[in-house]
């Protein structure tokens, strides 16, 4: 099954152009024709040629830019389909299917049946395909590239007579080289004695000669469906009571855990949409501190979300997707483990309030300078590492807070001095303790630079964290002891 | 000054309490310090500053803060009450900007006798509510005998359901991690200043 239009079919499905249309993708510093539409083909226009010149001979052109992430997402999305026809089907190069439908035809009536409505399907769905059935997967993408239609069982490369080289996967050196000996279809081909072949042109062509006649084997390696965390539950009548919806997420989340578990992975994102009659959609997402997998604990999480749903005329469909999974092995049941969990669970709780970001805990940094010496990490997911336990030489405030300007002059502490309204008298300055800045990290603010630390102790008790300034000079106030 | 015992009653287990004053932070440290387990420490998004780790590890091991930030006094206070309600944390300090009404402050009593865990609030000066078990009012004094990193703090109980009220002298030794309690200053042999 070969899909020649795969990317451009893939954009006009959305947003569908009449006239000549193309996808360009920058190559080598110049916007190519990535993919072309029919009419643009009739125009004349070829893949690879640069998209100006293509311009300048088909004036209405219109053109978008390429995604070939999106259409690798779009094969996979038609493999997918391509399922329901049999359990094998693989990938084949960028824009095809092979599909292994041994065994499988009758279900379709026949053979003819069966590509008759693959090919209706996907017309249907705007996707132009060229459908090869054959023998063998050689055999079929001859067909497919070179024609379509269907082989006779058993006839071998006799099918494929007529059909030019190309259709045989060679490289294009090996099909210009091929051409030039007036070898051009591959009924002459395979009439051509064969050791002067693989003399001239190596093992590989003969290597695929012998895959399309079947006499080598080539089998379909289908692709495993990769694992999807998401569950449904249609209503036949639409409810609207949060009992209900809890209800139905209860159910939901019974089968997603379940789920989860075969894969030995927990959720650290749930994600409950709530499709309502009217079509419109809400979204509950519950962000866990910890991966889990019990719906015991998890559902009561769901309450506050659910709660704030506007349920409209009725919610009938809803569906529990997790969005984020980690791998959770399955643990051996004990007391052991059950602090943490307890307190991942608050975590929780918390963060579905204020947000799971907020919650947060210190680590040290590797920094000298006061304010850079710590980062503030979410709790969620982070480990505590690092020691705190460090001699210092001085010692540190309790609190710090940005630098507030105090009204000072010279480079010894001032004796009094006024600090949030507050008249202070200096009782006892210990410093100064200088701290260089870091040449390495870029900071333009207005206290970059060397700093002078003083402990002072005021005679009304605060015991305060000053520093001056001898480049830009200046009194800050940064920090208060307990 | 009336000073009933030697050394100021410890913070009774799963009720709140709240302490004020400059040294507020101070006393609350102090506290972190004598629990064992996790402590949450909550305040609002827009304040200032923020406990330096460094300082803090003279007290207790940072490594147990667990840090919430929140957008106002009503998130402060749902987190808090979810928190003292798990009990999984030993310790909850509260940092308040308006004062609690007669229903917050029962609200989080009852929380803390249900989970069976201590809250500590830090109100500004003056915004204490009637439900508090204690109110702490803790102020720095400055120290002429010990000449480097003292942390003398005079603490008062202001209000107290079960106990009577007093004022102390303290120090945090942090060598033995523990709280000295010494004479003020003014009472001292050769002292000049006065103390509080």
């Amino acid at each position: 099954m070969w899909f020649p239009r795969l990317a451009s079919d893939r954009v006009l499905r959305r947003q569908a152009v009449d006239g000549p249309f193309a996808l360009t993708l920058r190559l080598d510093n110049t916007e190519r024709v990535h993919c072309l539409n029919r009419q643009a083909e009739a125009e004349g226009l070829y893949r690879g040629m640069p998209f100006s010149e293509a311009r300048a001979f088909c004036p209405t052109l219109r053109g978008a830019p390429a995604d070939p992430a999106r259409d690798a997402v779009m094969l996979e999305t038609l493999r997918r389909w391509a399922t329901k026809y049999c359990p094998w089907v693989g990938m084949e190069g960028a824009d095809g299917l092979v599909l292994d439908i041994t065994g499988a035809a009758h279900l379709w009536g026949d053979e003819p049946a069966m590509l008759a409505d693959m090919q209706l399907r996907l017309d249907r769905a705007g996707f132009e395909a060229r459908i090869g059935l054959a023998d063998t997967r050689g055999a079929a993408w001859a067909l497919a590239r070179h024609g379509g239609g269907i082989t006779a069982p058993g006839a071998g490369l006799a099918a494929l007579a007529s059909l030019p080289v190309a259709g045989l996967r060679l490289d294009e050196a090996t099909v210009i080289a091929l051409k030039r000996l007036g070898l051009r279809t591959i009924g002459a081909l395979a009439t051509a004695p064969r050791a002067p072949l693989a003399r001239r042109f190596g093992a590989g062509l003969l290597l695929r000669l012998d895959q399309a006649a079947g006499l080598q084997p080539e089998p379909v390696t289908p692709l495993a469906d990769p694992p999807r965390h998401a569950v449904r539950l249609t209503l036949p009548d639409p409810i609207g009571l949060t009992s209900d919806v809890m209800a139905g997420t209860a159910r939901l989340l019974q089968e997603l855990c379940l789920r989860l578990k075969a894969q030995e992975v927990g959720a650290r994102v749930l994600r409950l949409t709530l499709r309502r009659v009217d079509q419109a959609s809400c979204q509950v997402e519950l962000r866990l501190a910890s991966a889990m997998r019990d719906p015991a604990r998890i559902l009561p999480l769901f309450a506050r979300g659910v709660e704030e749903v506007d349920a409209g005329f009725g919610i009938d469909q809803l569906r529990l997707e997790a969005t984020q999974v980690d791998p959770l092995p399955v643990q051996q049941i004990g007391q052991a483990a059950e602090a943490p969990d307890r307190r991942d669970n608050l975590i929780t709780r918390i963060g579905t309030r204020i947000g799971l970001d907020n919650i947060r805990r210190f680590l040290p940094a590797d920094s000298h300078i006061p304010e850079r010496s710590f980062v503030m990490m979410p709790a969620a997911g982070t480990k505590t590492c690092g020691d705190w336990q460090v001699p210092r030489p001085r010692p540190r405030p309790l609190l710090l807070f940005p630098p507030e300007p105090i009204v000072a002059q010279g480079t010894l502490p001032p004796t009094s001095f006024r600090w949030r309204r507050m008249r202070l008298t200096t009782a006892r300055a210990t410093g100064p303790e200088r701290i260089a800045p870091e040449w390495w990290v870029e900071d333009d603010g207005p206290c970059s630079g060397l700093r002078d630390y003083w402990r002072i102790e005021t005679h009304q008790g605060r015991r305060l964290w000053l520093f001056h300034m001898p480049q830009k000079p200046g009194w800050f106030v940064q920090g208060e002891f307990a | 000054m009336s000073t009933t015992t030697n050394i100021p009653p410890s913070l009774l287990p799963a009720r709140v309490h709240e302490v004020c004053g400059p040294a507020a932070t101070g006393f609350a440290a102090v506290a972190c310090a004598q629990g064992k387990g996790d402590l949450l420490w909550l305040r609002e998004d827009w304040q200032a500053g923020m406990l330096d780790p460094a300082g803090l590890s003279a007290f207790c091991d940072p490594a147990r803060i667990l840090v919430a930030r929140t957008k106002n006094q009503t998130d402060t206070l749902a987190a808090a009450e979810e928190a003292l309600r798990d009990g999984v944390v030993a310790l909850v300090v509260i940092e308040i900007t308006r004062p609690l009404d007669l229903r917050e402050g029962r609200r989080l009593q009852l929380a803390a006798k249900a989970g069976r865990s201590t809250g500590l609030c830090l109100i500004p000066e003056g915004a204490g509510s009637p439900a508090t078990e204690t109110r702490w009012h803790c102020a720095p004094v400055f120290d002429p005998a010990e000449p480097t990193d003292s942390t003398l703090m005079r603490w008062e109980i202001i209000k107290n359901k079960s106990g009577t009220i007093g004022a102390w002298h303290v120090r945090w030794n942090r060598a033995a991690h523990r709280l000295d309690v010494v004479s003020p200053v003014g009472q001292r042999p050769g002292s000049s200043a006065a103390g509080g």
